[in-house]
Formats: structure tokens, sequence, C-alpha cells
């Protein structure tokens, strides 16, 4: 073979090579058991029905930088990417995310009710498809707690009542919220009182009192390994973690809803997509979002589907076989007191408060 | 000179045996006495187990069984630093981050020894080599020979009253290693301090040496001052080993009083002194030294045995002529002589006899 | 053989002056030369020059406020911002204009999000507006003063448009002064209020445990590199595998890994308790405080230490030692005074090495570090990643870059750099 021939043969194989990237598509997610619970209920049902490869990136946390660094350099290599919502409003203001209409580029729910109708209030940024309603919540250790275990929000800031530690999220939201609320600010007046820095201290001034008993986690698995470890007895994180230290790794751990944070987590499609891939992408929103898929979700993991008309389609869990609604944030009986996620607020007031609240740490 | 009695010695190794691996001995049963002031050389080839007992002697190696003694009293629970020897090392071992002042005042200042009584002896002993000086640099900036002369100096410095030498002069081209040998015996002699030098250049060992201990095979072969190691070597090993040696096999076949006569394989007869040979029929090796071969003509003693040789090669070096011959099988048989007036040039391939006195030709070990 | 007496220039055998002749044949040996160096060199300029050289300039590049809304920024120019009063139409005018073409390329949440890392509210307050400016018509709806002061309160404040103001340069210190902890005001450069105070609280903790890490590196490296330097080569070279060891498992599993040791719970406090040396109720906090970070980075970087000593070792001749000893040096002294010194550059370079780690790290001190004992760099990562103040996390890198170079400087001024050696 002469030189050139090789070469026109690298050409050939190279051409080949992109058409069949063609045939793929990135999707970008937070690993673990979520990931696979997102594996089995949309991509392979989807790779099924389309013949497109779905390539996981674990990427999520991450994302916000990253896609901002793949713009910068004008080469965005990601075709969908799963983020909290306050990520998709940040990602949807720097031009990062694309705009997605509910009602035209969204499956309407089976009884014909419109998308945007379906997911409501939902709907924080016009970027963003939510896909679960997850929410930040304690665990504690049954065995641990004495022998009335705690039911309150306030108890996490009780020392005498639950002497021992508990571990808490190392940034300002949520904690604030909770440290507000249990030194006497009514639920609706938290934000306004949090805007002032008379209210940031306050709050601050609460967390003080637990502050030596508190053990800070960065990693939603350090709560679910130190509440196994009996490292400490109480601990926030995401209530699906908390869900497979109860029911799949039957430790002796219990939910404590009270207070409990209301959360987003859903899908974007960056900006600067080609036509083809953007197409791709929003075909695969449509059909991961419809309300069979989210619904199915559920069977895999204890977050509540978006969409109202999912929820009396929740099942039960595809391994361990018991009911999942009792296990959902939204369920009644463990939603009697809750809190959703203050986007507009934590846009603005999320540098100020995170720069006084690592101060406050490193004190 | 015999050996001392250990209590008049001022060094004595009594039945010191080594061994690393508890299977071998490296130094097998080794008896030494030295008395002060005498230059004494290990001389071996490597591995003869003379830098060990060197290190034993100087207490970077232990004993494992016998005593080494040092002024009448045993040293081997004594550690390095308390045994006061001086050393030179083969590399100089000169410490690289010290200036040549510094390394000469190293050990006056572990001795404790007060800043201007050491300026003065740092001093005395620079002088000593002629490196006056060089007391501001660092070793790196010296050339070979000087490095040497700081090493040297560095070992006296202190004063010691023994001073151990392993192959100092090693890494030296031959002309200042011919010097150095001059330089070291001179200061030696001068200081008047026992020496014990290790060495596996013959050369170095006769030319410097009051005494000199052959080794091998971890024991001594042979002591005894250097013309007589040259002159009458006690076994075949001191004989090949020291100076240009020509050896001929054969056996004993008659003896009588200080000569013997050794049928050579061939069956030619040649006469001997017995020194390892005590019977008729025993194998021998004979050694001659080279410039002992006679084959002037004139010179030869018709009454003794006659051998015949052939000519193989001619080398002309100047001061002496080098002829290579074959002598009962032996191609390799060497012999020398003064480039005189009447020297008698051979040609390669004559047909010669060659002759000695018997006391020339010693019958060793086979 | 007249030329060379000649007083012109040396000429070549065909003529050409000699230099001419010299420079063209030396000229194929440097392109030679160069071909062969540079595909690093590009590797090098593409990997290292541009990044940290686009690194530096972030810290300082502020183009952003007069590249989205430049009419305005022209229209302050005449406001005076001591006057404590809102500016006049003319700039409102500006800014309408100026919002529409952004609000139409996606820009102004963009500098909502820039503004909001010097005054909490700009975020929102841009990002709500926007979606009302969108509506207006530059030339019909004039003027817009009353128009935006409905759409929100804080158009009518001074302070607004002062931090607009003071935010419009091209080229900002505003991240430099952020990054120790000070602010960049209408008024000069000022503090921050005492309780948003961190980043030098940081920088000295970073350089303080970085050096506890080295020191107590040294002290564990030193008689490990001895130990393999004095060994047999083939014994030394099996256990230098053991050394290297770490460097095969993932740096989050060995961290990891650390947090089981370490914690109350953990598999020493369990001994201890059950050997009755610690009281049930009085485990140790070895883990999520400054001590477990130094545990847990001295365990990782050990390596670094250990290999360079180790090559410096192994040159050390044993007669050194076996030197000083015949002069009279007891082991200690023969140590101290020959060994000891000989071993420095080996010292030297595994601490640079092992120091300009630390000092960047931030994986390790995130997991085990609690809250005293992270490192300026896990702020860093902050704002790389979920703060996305790339301006503020730049010049925080660009001061950590300073500090290592001074450091640096000032090691080879005490030290000397020429006294380091890495094998």
């Amino acid at each position: 073979m002469s030189t050139k021939t090789k070469l026109l043969a690298i050409v050939a194989a190279s051409v080949a090579a992109s058409s069949l990237v063609a045939e793929e598509m990135t999707i970008v997610s937070w690993g673990g058991a979520y990931s696979k619970s997102q594996l089995r209920a949309y991509h392979e049902p989807y790779s099924e029905k389309s013949g497109v490869t779905i390539i996981n990136d674990d990427s999520s946390a991450e994302a916000v930088a990253k896609l901002r660094a793949m713009n910068e350099a004008g080469n965005v290599t990601w075709d969908v990417v799963d983020v909290v919502a306050a990520d998709a409003i940040r990602l949807c203001d720097e031009g990062l995310a694309m705009e997605i209409d509910a009602d035209t580029q969204l499956a309407a729910a089976p009884d014909g009710t419109s998308a945007s109708d379906d997911f409501g209030d939902l709907l924080v940024s016009d970027c963003f498809i939510p896909q679960i309603v997850y929410s930040t919540t304690f665990g504690y250790r049954t065995d641990l707690v004495g022998d009335t275990p705690p039911s309150n929000i306030c108890d996490v800031f009780d020392l005498e009542a639950y002497p021992g530690k508990r571990s808490l999220e190392k940034r300002a939201i949520n904690n604030m919220e909770w440290a507000l609320l249990c030194d006497g600010v009514a639920k609706d007046d938290v934000y306004s009182v949090l805007e002032t820095p008379e209210g940031q201290d306050q709050a601050l001034a609460k967390l003080d009192t637990i502050k030596d008993s508190v053990v800070w986690w960065s990693a939603g698995a350090d709560t679910p390994q130190l509440l196994a470890d009996g490292e400490v007895i109480m601990g926030s994180t995401y209530n699906g973690r908390l869900f497979s230290v109860i029911e799949e790794q039957k430790q002796p751990v219990a939910m404590l809803w009270d207070a409990q944070v209301f959360d987003l987590d859903g899908w974007i499609i960056p900006t600067g997509l080609s036509e083809e891939r953007k197409a791709r992408a929003l075909d695969y929103i449509m059909f991961a979002t419809d309300t069979q898929r989210l619904a199915d979700q559920a069977k895999y993991i204890s977050y509540g589907p978006a969409r109202k008309s999912s929820a009396p389609l929740v099942g039960k869990h595809a391994d361990l076989g018991i009911d999942m609604a009792p296990h959902m944030p939204t369920d009644p009986e463990n939603a009697k007191n809750t809190f959703l996620y203050n986007y507009e607020f934590w846009a603005d007031y999320r540098d100020d408060i995170e720069t006084k609240f690592q101060a406050w740490l490193a004190k | 000179m015999a050996d001392l009695a250990s209590e008049d010695a001022f060094v004595a190794f009594e039945r010191v045996q080594k061994s690393y691996d508890g299977e071998n001995l490296v130094v097998k049963d080794l008896n030494l006495s030295l008395p002060k002031g005498e230059f004494l050389t290990m001389l071996g080839p490597s591995g003869s187990g003379k830098t060990t007992c060197l290190m034993m002697l100087a207490g970077f190696e232990t004993a494992t069984h016998g005593e080494i003694l040092l002024g009448g009293q045993s040293i081997n629970n004594i550690p390095p630093h308390k045994r006061g020897i001086g050393m030179v090392f083969q590399n100089y071992a000169l410490f690289p981050h010290m200036t040549v002042a510094e390394n000469l005042s190293f050990p006056l200042e572990v001795r404790k020894i007060g800043k201007s009584d050491r300026e003065a002896k740092v001093k005395r002993a620079l002088d000593m080599v002629q490196m006056g000086e060089f007391g501001g640099r660092r070793p790196a900036q010296l050339s070979g020979g000087q490095q040497q002369r700081i090493a040297l100096s560095r070992a006296l410095v202190f004063e010691p009253e023994l001073v151990l030498m392993d192959e100092p002069l090693g890494a030296l081209d031959k002309q200042l290693r011919e010097h150095m040998q001059f330089e070291i015996t001179r200061l030696a002699h001068e200081l008047g301090i026992t020496t014990v030098y290790v060495t596996h250049d013959q050369t170095e060992a006769l030319t410097m040496s009051d005494r000199v201990a052959v080794f091998d095979d971890g024991r001594i072969q042979q002591l005894a001052p250097p013309d007589q190691l040259y002159e009458e070597p006690e076994n075949s090993f001191v004989a090949q080993f020291i100076g240009e040696n020509n050896t001929l096999e054969g056996t004993v076949t008659s003896m009588a009083g200080n000569t013997c006569v050794v049928t050579l394989d061939d069956g030619e007869e040649i006469d001997a002194m017995p020194v390892n040979v005590s019977q008729v029929g025993e194998r021998t090796k004979v050694s001659i030294r080279p410039e002992r071969v006679e084959f002037n003509k004139d010179r030869l003693n018709a009454d003794a045995h006659l051998v015949k040789a052939t000519v193989k090669e001619f080398i002309y070096m100047g001061d002496v002529f080098r002829f290579r011959l074959s002598v009962a099988g032996n191609d390799d048989f060497i012999v020398k002589t003064r480039n005189a007036p009447d020297a008698v040039k051979l040609k390669p391939g004559e047909t010669i006899d060659i002759g000695w006195l018997p006391q020339d030709c010693r019958a060793l070990d086979a | 053989m007249s030329d060379e007496t000649q007083s012109g220039p040396v000429l070549a055998a065909d003529g050409t002056p000699l230099k001419q002749s010299l420079a063209r044949s030396l000229r194929n040996q440097k392109m030679r030369a160069l071909a062969l160096i540079g595909p690093l060199l590009i590797f090098v300029l593409i990997s290292f020059v541009i990044p940290i050289g686009s690194m530096l300039f972030r810290s300082v590049e502020n183009g952003m406020v007069e590249q989205t809304i430049p009419l305005t920024v022209e229209a302050l120019k005449d406001w005076d911002i001591d006057s404590g009063e809102s500016p006049n139409e003319a700039v409102y005018q500006a800014f309408v204009e100026d919002m529409i073409v952004a609000i139409e390329a996606k820009k102004h949440t963009r500098l909502g999000t820039r503004l909001n890392y010097e005054q909490t509210g700009m975020s929102s307050l841009f990002r709500k507006s926007g979606r009302k400016i969108k509506r207006l018509d530059p030339q019909a709806d004039a003027p817009f003063k009353d128009k935006l002061i409905d759409i929100d309160k804080k158009w009518g404040d001074a302070q607004t448009w002062a931090v607009i103001k003071t935010h419009s340069v091209k080229i900002t210190n505003g991240y430099f002064l952020n990054a120790i902890d000070m602010q960049r005001t209408p008024e000069g450069a000022q503090a921050q209020p005492e309780d948003k105070r961190i980043l030098i609280t940081l920088f000295k903790r970073t350089l303080f445990m970085s050096l506890v890490i080295t020191f107590s590196c040294i002290m564990l490296a030193y008689p490990v590199a001895w130990i393999l330097a004095n060994l047999p080569m083939r014994t030394a070279n099996m256990l230098m595998i053991l050394v290297l060891l770490p460097f095969w498992t993932s740096l989050l599993v060995r961290t990891s890994a650390w947090k089981v040791m370490l914690q109350q719970q953990g598999v020493i406090n369990e001994v201890l308790v059950w050997l009755g040396i610690v009281a049930d109720d009085a485990r140790l906090v070895m883990i999520n405080n400054q001590l477990g970070t130094i545990i847990a980075m001295t365990h990782i970087l050990l390596p670094f230490m250990i290999l360079p000593m180790y090559s410096v070792m192994q040159t050390i001749q044993p007669t050194y030692l076996r030197a000083a000893k015949s002069m009279g040096a007891t082991n200690w002294t023969a140590f101290w005074r020959v060994y000891f010194p000989l071993s420095v550059p080996g010292i030297g370079a595994g601490s640079i090495l092992v120091f300009i780690l630390s000092i960047g790290y931030y994986i390790t001190p995130e997991i085990v570090g609690g809250t005293k004992g992270v490192f300026i760099s896990n702020r860093i990562a902050y704002h790389i990643s979920s703060s996305l103040n790339w301006g503020l996390a730049a010049a925080l890198g660009t001061i950590l870059l300073a500090v290592v170079l001074i450091l640096y400087w000032a090691y080879d001024k005490i030290v000397g750099i020429d006294n380091v050696k890495l094998g």
C-alpha cells in the first residue's frame, strides 16, 4: 500500500468513525444508584426504541464549571446534562443551557394535560425540565438516640436531649434555614430574615451552639457512612441515600422528615450543539420525561416523579418489592412540614452568605 | 625477621577468623604481629582477605573468632572511633562538603582540641605534604594526587601511632603513584608511625615495605621482607604472585642435601633446591626467575643439568632483552638479560641450552 | 595566503565571508535541534504556558461590563459617584438600549452574575428586570428612569449604579483585592467586613500546614531512605516497590482508608479503647481537623520525600562514615557532621516537592480536613466549580503561584538551588 492510499484509508476510516459518533449521545449524571435508576428507566428503553448508543458521564457535580469551560473552548461534548435546579438556573443565566418550551417540546400527560400544567410550579427555569423531587432531610440512628426518637427538626439543635455528633452539609444552604426555624423565626419569615446581616448572624449564632458536635460533609455518601459507622447519631443527606441505608443495607436508621427541604433535579440541554445533536437531545428529553418514564424511575430509587400525572403510577421497588409511595418525600405523611429550596433567594445571596458561612466555619 | 612474641608486638592478630555468612571463612586462622614503627604491607589478589583484615583492625568488621591486640590490649570490643587509628581510604573519602582545612580539622575537633592548637596542627600537616596553600579549597577542586596528599595528612594530623592504608594509590597514574610511594614511606619513617598498607600491586609492596604479608585464600602465604619474598618464595603461589616467574612441572627423582633433581614431564632433568618437597616421587612445580636463567655458553656450568630450549620471540625493551622460549612444553618461559656490550641476541627459531644455579631454581608445592 | 592578512572579513574557500558561511552551517544544526524539541515546545506552550498565562490574565480581566452595557458605562462617566443620588435620564436611556441588545444575546444574566459577586442581589435584579425591559422600546417608551424604578426600586438606588461604575473598568484589581479579604469600592480598596474575611486565614493555614506536613515527611522519610540506601540493591529494590505501592491505588481510596482508621469508631480508637489506653467516652478526635489532614497528607506525599532522599543517600559512600569514625567521631558526630550535610540536597529536593504539592492539594483536605484542616485550594476549587467566580479563583491561584516562587527564591538564597538533587 502506498503512503497515499494509506492516508486515504485513514481518512475514510475516520469519516466512518464520525458517522458512527452520530449514533451516540453523551448523557451526564451523578453516578451511583441514581445513574443506575436512569439507565434502567430511561436509557435502556430509549436505546431500544431509537438505536442511539448512550454514553454515561458521571460529571454532574462539576457540570456548571465544565460546561462553561467547554463553551469557552467552543467544543461542547455533552448532549444532555442532569443538574439540580439551582445549577440549571445559573446555566440558563450564563447562556450555557438552551431554553425549552414545555408545551411544544415535551410530552403531554396521558389525559391530555399540557406538560407545563403537569409539571406546574416545578418548572423553575426556562431551560430546565424537572425529573424528580428529592429532599434533604435527616436520618438518625434508632439505637443511639434514647427512648424518644427525634421528631422535630429542632431536635438536631438540642444537645441535651440528643447528645452526640450530627452531620451537616458543609455549606450555608438549608443549614441557615433550619437554624432560623429553630431560633423562633416563623417559616414564612425565614428568607426575609436571612436577607439581612442580622438574620445571617442570628442563624450562625444558632449553629454556633452545636458547632463542636458537628461533622461537616461534602459528599452525599458521607452521612449514610457516618450513620452506619456510628460516627454520628443523626445527619442530613438526600432522602434516597437514607432509603438505601434503611431498606437495602438494613441499618438501624430512621427518617426525620420534619422540615425536609424539597429540591428538584432534572435535565438541561447545553447551548452550542449542532442541529442534529440538538434534535436528538430533544427527542431523548421528550421520551425520558413523559409520565410513564418518570413513574418508572421510582421503581429503582426513592425520589418522587416531577409530574403530577406520574404519582398514581408509582408502584413497588423493582428489587425489594416494597411499596415506594410511603418512601417518597412527597408522600403526605412525610410532607407535613416542608420547605422548597428558594432558588431566587439563593441565586442572589449564595456568594455572600456562603462566604460568611465559610468564614464562620474556619473560626 | 622472625615473628615476634605477641607481648612485644604493637599490633597482633591471634588466631583470627572471619566469616560473613557462617559457611565460608574469609580469613582463616590469621596470626600476625608487627613491632612499633614497622611498615607492613598486606598483598594479595582481590578476595584474599587482606582488606577484611585491615577492616577488622580498624574496627569496621568484627572478628568471628580470635583476638586483635593493639599495644598489648585486646581491641575486639573497642569501637572504631576509640581506637585512635589513622586511616587512608582507597577513594580518599575526603568530605566533599568541607574545605581541605575543615577536613583536617575534623579529627581534632572531635578530640576537642582548642582552636589555635587545631590551626597550628592543620597547618603543619598540610605543610608536611606540601599542600599548605590549599587549605581553603574544596576536595573537588583538587587533582587526584593532591586529594591523596590531603587524605594522607588528614590521617596523620591527629598523630596516631598506627596508620592503615587501603590501596591508597590505586586511582593514580603510574608516575604519580611512584612519587607517592616514596612520599608515604618517607613520612612513615620520619614520623616513626606503624603502618599497615593494603595493596594488590606487588611493585608497590616490594618498594615500600619493611615486610610483606602475601595473602591468598584467607591465609598468609608468606610473611617476609621484600628481598626474601622475591628471591626465596616459600610456595608456588608466592613465586607466581611476586614478580615474573617461570614454572616447570615435574617429579622429584633424587634428593641430596640442598639440591634435588626434578624430572620434567617431557623427561628432561634439572637441578633444583628442595623447598616444599621432602621425598623422592613427589610432584613439584619448580620456579626460576627470568633473570637467573643463564644461556651464555661461556658461563654455563657444564656439571649441572642443562635444558634444551627453542627461542620463540625476542623483545627489545631498552635496558633489558626479553626472550620467550619453549622449554619442556612450556611456551611462555621467559628469560631476561641485561643490555650489556657482550649480551647475546638470540634469534627466534634458534635452539639453545639453558641452565641455572640450583639455589635459584626452587622446587615448590605442586 | 594574502587573504588572511587582509583587513576585510576572513573569507571561506568559496569567497563568502567566513562568518556568513559559519552561520549557514550552524543554522542547519539549529533548525534540526529546533525540529527535535519542536513537539515538546508546542506541548509545553499549549498545556502549560497558555493556560497559566490565561489564568493570570483572568485574574485582572473585566471586559464584561463594558462589553455588555457600553453606552451605560460611557454615560456613567458624567455621573458623580459621591453625589449619593441616582444618575440622570441619559444613563437610564443608555442602559435600556444596552439591555435590549444584551437580552437579545442572553448576556444580561451573565452580567448580573458577575456583579452579584460584588453586590448581593444583582443577579436577580438583572434576571427579573430583563424580562420586563425586553418589552420596552428604546424610542417610543422614553423616558425610562421612572419606568425602571417601577420595575425594581433598586434602579433608583445610587448604590446599584455605583457598583456598576466601580466595576466597569476593563482591567480590575477587584479580584486580587477580594483574594486578600479586601474589596474594590468607589472610595478605593477597603477591608472586607470581619465576618467575610477568610482567605488570608486560609493562606496562612495552607502555608503553616504545608510546612508541618513537609517537616513530618522529612522525619518519617529520612530513616526509611537511609535504610533503603544501606540495604543490598536487591532488597532495596523490593522495599522500594512497597514505598511506591501507594501510587498504585487511587488517591480517594487511600484518603478514605484514613477515615476508616482515624474516625472515632475507627480502627485506631477501637484498639486504644480495647487496650484500655483511652476511655470509651473520651475517644481521640483524629479526623475532620488539622491532625487528620496532616496525617493523611504526610502519608500520601511521603514517597515524594523518600525518592529524592534515597537517590541522594545512595551516592553517599559508606567510607565517609568510616573515615569520620576512624578519625575519632562517635556514630552521632559522624552522622551529624558528615552524613547529614551530604544528604541535605535530598532533603531539599524532597521538601520542595512535598511543599509545593501540598500547598496545592485539595482532595485530601476536603475529605479529612473538616473545617479547620482545609486549604486555600479548597476555596479555589469552590470558586471554580461552585460559585463560578473564576476571576477570584484565578487571583487566588496567582497569589499561590507567587508565594511558591517567593519561597523558591528564598530557598535559593538560603540553601542554594544547586544544592538540590532529584536523583
